[in-house]
């Protein structure tokens, strides 16, 4: 029952109303945001009623932006300023955008260090920005839909995404002023949509081929719990690539040999789009173009389309392959196959899958919105909306992470379908006598050789006290928590100088450069960026004095002494006397205060929780195993 | 009452008896059952403090239940609770280290094509018969708290493991992934 809650301006709302949930597929073609009402996930949909936007951002000389629709309309007469499939461009440098093979209108201008830039006529845009204007977009239409801001998203990215791409959708939720709950799997989503539906249990795999990126994930579905056994697939693969061939083959067929001007191409794709979209509904298409001298007419046949695009679906089939081995099941355990991605209604694509998986696969949930509804449902939860759902994502690490070592070589820390989180360390030693730093270089990928790797993080470690060689234990930590996000840490044993990174890729933006486009974005006065945090400071207090107290209602008498009772008791009154005082400092002290007091109390909950979650089938399970 | 705290041993964290075999569908079902209370998913709203705390329980769960569905680690694992540790460089039995040159020239042999694919599935099913052999070994000797026994069995088990993964890197390359 959802009552009208009303309250006051700055005051803590109540824990118990709803909150606005939405989970976002942030995709390479089209972009959807979706929410749980009454109890059923759905895409929302803008005011003309379409529910995908076009993932397009067009750059205006007057300032400002569009996004969507609007600007895809704009895409081949202003080729330059309309920035298309962004995605592909996410957590990646000049070098690899480059080897993506395609014809970029863009301009890249790049600094020394960390992400290119594009260039349109307001300036130097990264994709970071790019992608934060279409989460903005999105979120501007969750709040209209859904009544207020939102509280929190779930943002949907390939299971394939490497700490790099992952970083930079992580920042671009930042930059829009998302709160962001977890970045979550596209195919992990896509199970989620249909397993809710159809409480299927058992092994499932998700086939997701979208615009760009093709990923395969293999799940086992239990009770609720969904547990990502392997993942794989290609970040340079998708439906774009099948425009490509057939915009090629016209290029060919046309005879046309001068150089292709960024308006044809554009154009060129669009014909292109058309011709595969008609191509799945039928076997043949009329073809008339004529851009710019660029001349062809004739009937185009599905079995050409097939023949030009059947290495593209073989290599996606590869990688299937692989995954089924890496989850250790053979293709008879494999239940059901989903179909995720707009690409997937390619009838070769959907043959090929059927054919490989030998099961008919499933795609009643539409495709391109299967994903974000996985997405939502998974948000909501988050959100604490569903407090008796038992569903749980159990998640893996989609590529190896590493060390670099001697001559080039990668060291593997965590092997690629390692469940997260999970923390590994690893010890290195001194190969020069007095030797005082050392440089770490963690690098994510499967190949042996540094060079065949991306590289996330350099970062040296310094101070290391005068020993001879081999003589100094470093202990590195890799810890990567559940979004896939990694942080390194790395200390001298013998004297525990230690030096704690957040690994922030190569190709990313710095904590600096984000704070100066939240300054440039928002341009707060300072005055208001005082008081924002003084109300944060008082709400954040008040829900920890309440989330204590609750704690303490439930668990005290059992967990802690009559001591240690009076204790957290004081800590809490210090802080409920200052709630309301306007020094922030103040507030900020006492909350530390009482963090502090309540730390062993917060260890002995949870270590209580631990052993009760298996205490209620204890007995009859270890009788079973007496009779072994 | 008692508590299970963060250096709880991994057996103790699942409620499974501290031996070698191990009951793998228990033990996954209740790698479920803990995952519903600790994993972060399930803290989202807590206190930055519970949010560690979880991450941390989440941390050590995993790592627990990959160490006892590992024949190999689950070994090992064992051992170093008896403080029986794993030398680097271990001395080993020459007619042992012999037939491992063996059978590493024979890897490198196979061929390659859908003949050299075949003979990998055999050569494959070999190793996996021999580690097989070596768990058994384990299990008794470990029972029988023959620590020196059980740590040569673990050397051996190490370099089938080994094997074995370069067999799946020689795979990988046959079908070309």
């Amino acid at each position: 029952m959802a009552l009208l809650q009303i309250t006051e301006p700055g005051q803590a709302v109540d824990p118990h109303q709803r909150k606005r949930a939405a989970g976002i597929d942030l995709g390479t073609t089209n972009s959807l945001i979706a929410s749980v009402r009454s109890g059923r996930a759905e895409t929302l949909a803008d005011l003309q009623g379409a529910h995908l936007t076009p993932s397009v951002v067009r750059y205006l000389a007057e300032g400002g932006v569009e996004v969507g629709a609007q600007a895809l309309a704009a895409a081949s007469e202003d080729p330059l300023n309309t920035i298309v499939s962004v995605k592909r461009f996410m957590g990646r440098g000049l070098a690899d955008i480059k080897t993506l093979g395609e014809r970029l209108p863009y301009v890249f201008t790049q600094a020394e260090e960390g992400m290119p830039r594009l260039r349109v006529v307001s300036g130097d845009v990264s994709p970071v920005e790019i992608s934060a204007e279409i989460l903005r977009h999105l979120s501007e239409r969750g709040a209209k839909t859904l009544g207020g801001e939102l509280d929190g998203v779930v943002i949907t990215v390939p299971a394939y995404f490497d700490d790099a791409q992952r970083q930079a959708t992580r920042d671009a939720a930042r930059l829009a002023g998302l709160n962001v709950y977890r970045l979550l799997n596209e195919p992990t989503a896509a199970a989620v949509a249909y397993g809710l539906d159809s409480g299927t249990q058992g092994v499932i795999a998700v086939y997701d081929l979208g615009g760009g990126t093709f990923d395969i994930s293999l799940l086992r579905l239990n009770r609720g719990v969904f547990e990502v056994l392997a993942t794989g697939g290609n970040s340079a693969l998708g439906g774009d690539d099948f425009d490509q061939c057939i915009a090629t083959w016209l290029i060919e067929q046309a005879g046309f040999t001068e150089q292709i001007s960024h308006g044809q191409f554009r154009r060129l794709m669009t014909e292109a789009r058309r011709i595969k979209e008609v191509l799945s509904m039928n076997d043949s298409v009329d073809v008339s173009i004529d851009i710019e001298g660029l001349k062809y007419s004739g009937t185009f046949k599905r079995v050409v389309f097939d023949a030009l695009i059947g290495d593209l679906v073989a290599d996606s089939l590869k990688a299937c392959r692989r995954v089924v081995r890496d989850a250790g099941v053979s293709i008879d355990d494999i239940q059901s196959v989903v179909l995720v991605g707009g690409s997937t209604r390619v009838p070769l694509v959907r043959a090929e899958v059927s054919r490989f998986f030998a099961a008919e696969p499933l795609h009643n949930i539409d495709p391109d919105k299967v994903v974000a509804v996985g997405a939502a449902i998974q948000a909501n939860i988050l959100a604490g909306n569903k407090p008796d759902s038992d569903m749980l994502l159990l998640d893996v690490l989609p590529l190896s992470l590493g060390l670099e070592t001697v001559g080039g070589l990668v060291e593997k820390i965590i092997h690629r379908n390692t469940a997260i989180p999970v923390s590994r360390a690893q010890e290195f030693t001194t190969y020069k006598d007095g030797q005082s730093a050392m440089l770490i270089h963690v690098v994510q990928g499967e190949r042996e050789r540094v060079q065949d790797c991306r590289s996330l993080a350099r970062f040296e470690l310094r101070g290391i006290p005068p020993m001879v060689a081999g003589a100094a234990r470093i202990s590195v930590v890799f810890q990567v928590d559940a979004d896939g996000l990694l942080s390194v840490s790395a200390t001298e044993m013998s004297t525990g100088v230690e030096s704690q990174i957040v690994v922030k890729p190569s190709y990313g933006l710095t904590d600096n450069e984000i704070t100066q486009m939240l300054k440039a974005s928002f341009e707060f006065a300072e005055e208001d960026v005082k008081l924002r945090s003084l109300t944060e400071a008082q709400v954040e207090a008040t829900s920890v004095v309440n989330a204590v107290a609750a704690a303490m209602a439930k668990d005290a008498e059992a967990l802690l002494s009559a001591d240690e009772i009076k204790a957290l008791e004081a800590a809490m009154v210090a802080l409920r006397a200052v709630l309301d005082s306007d020094d922030l400092q103040v507030i900020l002290d006492e909350m530390g205060r009482l963090g502090a007091a309540s730390d062993e109390f917060a260890a002995r909950r949870m270590n209580a929780s631990v052993k009760g979650a298996l205490a209620g089938h204890q007995v009859e399970e270890f009788e079973i195993e007496q009779k072994d | 009452m008692t508590n299970m705290n963060l250096q709880e041993n991994f057996f103790a964290i699942f409620q499974l008896p501290m031996a070698y075999g191990v009951d793998i569908v228990a033990l996954d079902s209740r790698y479920r059952e803990l995952q519903r209370s600790v994993h972060p998913d399930r803290h989202v709203d807590a206190s930055d403090q519970d949010k560690r705390l979880a991450m941390q329980w989440t941390t050590v769960v995993n790592e627990a239940h990959t160490t006892l569905r590992s024949p190999l680690k689950r070994a090992i694992y064992l051992l170093k609770m008896q403080q029986v540790n794993i030398e680097a460089n271990p001395d080993l039995d020459p007619v042992f280290l012999m037939s491992q040159i063996e059978l590493r020239e024979e890897l490198e042999s196979l061929g390659s094509g859908d003949e050299g694919l075949a003979s990998l599935d055999v050569f494959k099913a070999r190793l996996n018969e021999a580690l097989t052999q070596l768990e058994a070994d384990f299990t008794s000797q470990f029972e029988h708290d023959l620590a020196a026994a059980a740590q040569t069995t673990v050397y051996k088990m190490q370099f089938f493991v080994k094997l074995a993964d370069e067999a799946d890197r020689l795979e990988e390359k046959l079908l070309d992934y």
